[in-house]
């Protein structure tokens, strides 16, 4: 509970953070190669509040911010932050999940498997897997995927969006780097739990071997992934910005990434303290997630 | 009397060097690294063609004797521009772990040596920027300040002392109550003394260790921005940005993703190898 209650600084921080320092950046997003005329640079103005002091600004996106508005987008004129957002976000969250769900499935699974059978040669084999896919960036393996099976094999559209099968390279692509880090923690949590008494008095009992990993082990093995899930949505998040942009996939990244590069000022905010709350939201419900799970923890 | 941590050249890292000896793949894995790093700091001299010399009407054409990994639209030569890339890679690995490494230490360490209220207060400031999207920091730092690489490398370190600050605070604070720190205390030694002679030097393990791991987090987060167009600007090059370029033209030039990919992926891998030996060698907990 004491968590909740430092949320809202936490959250005033960020909001306060970014944009302070989205104003001390050189150049506006209207800064043509001809100057405007003047009438229409402050009618320009005007319509976004850029002429009022800063403070007044500051203190005007902060109301604007705790009733959920973005304002408008600067690049988009007739396109409200949120609508661009509302747009992005279903397509970015399924993107995330999948590639989540993906990485705690399989990594999960061949990081339990390595660690029963310690130092056999599916430990092996699954440990070089693990440190290759930490190693390889994912926007090299997303073009060298399309060249593979997009281009090469035929098996799956090259980009775009729509089906099952536009998930499928986007998915592994994002979730290889999780998949090897799930797979190297749900291994050390299980060599670290296998050896224990109460595993050992399970077996003793004459409990099943798969009863004995699933019921007893497992549990117990769990604990550092659920705790690696917090950074993972984290990074989930930045590297869903490049997979959009490799399979050109409409989510809020690629929006994020046009807007930092057009001064879109109004839409990277946006989306960072979008981004932000998401993951303060996501944090404690893995927080709650851990204190269920370990009963020892209590916040 | 104690001996002087500056005289222990005796066994601890005599020990922790053989063992890194013995693992054949954090060897590789370094011998990888210094051939990268020769073949980077020489480029300008081994490079077989000029770095930005374009040649329109040879093209982008495939590997052969002439231009061993092929050349791109522009026809310049791909090996070139890899050796280039290269020195902008792994010098915004080396640099921005240098400032993540500042910042952590003394971050760390300063709360380790306070503890108590403001160890609480330093740490929960960790904890809470831990949660944030901090890639997204680094784009707005990149687009307030300009894309221009030494802010990239500030950018970078700034946000990746996090974990390097907790190790070190918890090294400290274990550090602090031996009796070599009580002895330092009790002869007069300044706080800042204590912290920089006597307690940063013991935690030098894991911190090495740390920033070896470091390094390749720094590099692919560099790679990340400048394949997206944000960091490394035109007509300089670094592996990022070689591959933004291949990811554009792969579907006639594969060879143009494929190389610079190459390049990336076999330092990421050489650093993880030596990172994972390091800490296998140096990690106190193995040790104990």
């Amino acid at each position: 509970m004491r968590r909740l209650s430092a949320l809202p600084a936490v959250l005033l921080v960020i909001v306060t953070g970014s944009f302070f320092l989205m104003r001390l950046a050189p150049g506006g997003p209207f800064d043509m190669d001809r100057a405007l005329p003047e009438a229409v640079r402050l009618n320009i103005e005007a319509k976004y509040h850029l002429d009022e002091p800063l403070p007044r600004r500051y203190l005007r996106y902060l109301g604007d911010v705790v009733r959920g508005d973005f304002g408008p987008s600067f690049r988009y004129p007739d396109r409200t932050v949120n609508e661009l957002i509302a747009l992005g976000f279903p397509v970015s969250l399924t993107l995330g999940l999948c590639a989540l769900a993906f990485a705690l499935v399989v990594g999960g699974a061949a990081g339990v498997v390595a660690g029963i059978r310690h130092n056999r040669w599916v430990d092996h084999l699954t440990m070089s897997l693990a440190l290759g896919g930490v190693s390889v960036p994912n926007f090299v393996l997303g073009p060298l995927l399309i060249l593979a099976f997009a281009l090469g094999l035929g098996w799956l559209p090259v980009a775009g969006w729509g089906s099952w099968r536009h998930l499928v390279l986007p998915t592994i692509t994002l979730g290889v780097f999780y998949t090897a880090y799930v797979a190297r923690l749900s291994r050390a949590g299980m060599l670290e739990v296998i050896l224990q008494d109460f595993v050992r008095t399970a077996r003793a009992k004459g409990v099943r071997e798969a009863a004995v990993v699933t019921r007893h082990a497992l549990p117990n093995a769990v604990l550092p992934v659920v705790s690696y899930l917090g950074p993972a949505a984290a990074s989930a998040l930045t590297g869903s910005v490049v997979v959009e942009t490799i399979f050109g996939i409409p989510g809020v990244g690629r929006y994020f990434v046009q807007s930092a590069l057009n001064r879109d000022y109004t839409m990277v905010l946006g989306t960072v303290v979008f981004y932000s709350m998401l993951l303060v939201a996501f944090n404690l419900i893995v927080d709650c997630l851990y204190a269920y799970l370990d009963p020892r923890v209590t916040y | 009397m104690t001996p002087r941590p500056a005289a222990a050249t005796s066994s601890p890292a005599r020990q922790a060097w053989r063992r890194v000896r013995e693992n054949r793949l954090a060897m590789l894995g370094g011998a990888i690294l210094v051939a990268m790093a020769i073949v980077a700091a020489l480029a300008p001299w081994i490079a077989p063609y000029p770095y930005a010399k374009t040649n329109l009407a040879y093209g982008a054409r495939p590997p052969s004797w002439q231009h061993l990994l092929g050349t791109d639209e522009l026809g310049r030569d791909l090996l070139t521009r890899v050796m280039w890339g290269a020195r902008v890679s792994l010098g915004v690995g080396l640099l921005a772990t240098l400032v993540s490494l500042t910042i952590g230490v003394s971050y760390g360490a300063l709360a380790g040596y306070l503890g108590g209220r403001a160890d609480q207060l330093l740490m929960r400031a960790v904890d809470i920027l831990y949660g944030l999207p901090f890639m997204f920091f680094v784009i707005i730092l990149m687009v307030v300040f300009g894309r221009n690489i030494f802010n990239l490398f500030i950018a970078l370190g700034a946000v990746q002392w996090l974990t390097m600050s907790r190790i070190v605070r918890g090294q400290v604070l274990s550090l602090k109550t031996r009796e070599f720190v009580q002895a330092a205390r009790a002869l007069g030694v300044s706080p800042l003394r204590i912290l920089a002679l006597h307690l940063v030097p013991n935690a030098a393990g894991p911190i090495i260790v740390y920033a070896t791991l470091t390094v390749p987090a720094v590099m692919l987060e560099e790679a990340f921005l400048s394949f997206l167009g944000l960091g490394v600007q035109p007509p300089m090059a670094s592996w990022g940005s070689l591959a933004s370029e291949g990811a554009a033209a792969m579907e006639p030039y594969p060879w143009l993703i494929v190389f610079p990919g190459l390049a990336l992926t076999v330092t990421l891998f050489s650093l993880n190898f030596l990172g994972d030996g390091l800490r296998d060698a140096l990690d106190p907990q193995l040790a104990r």
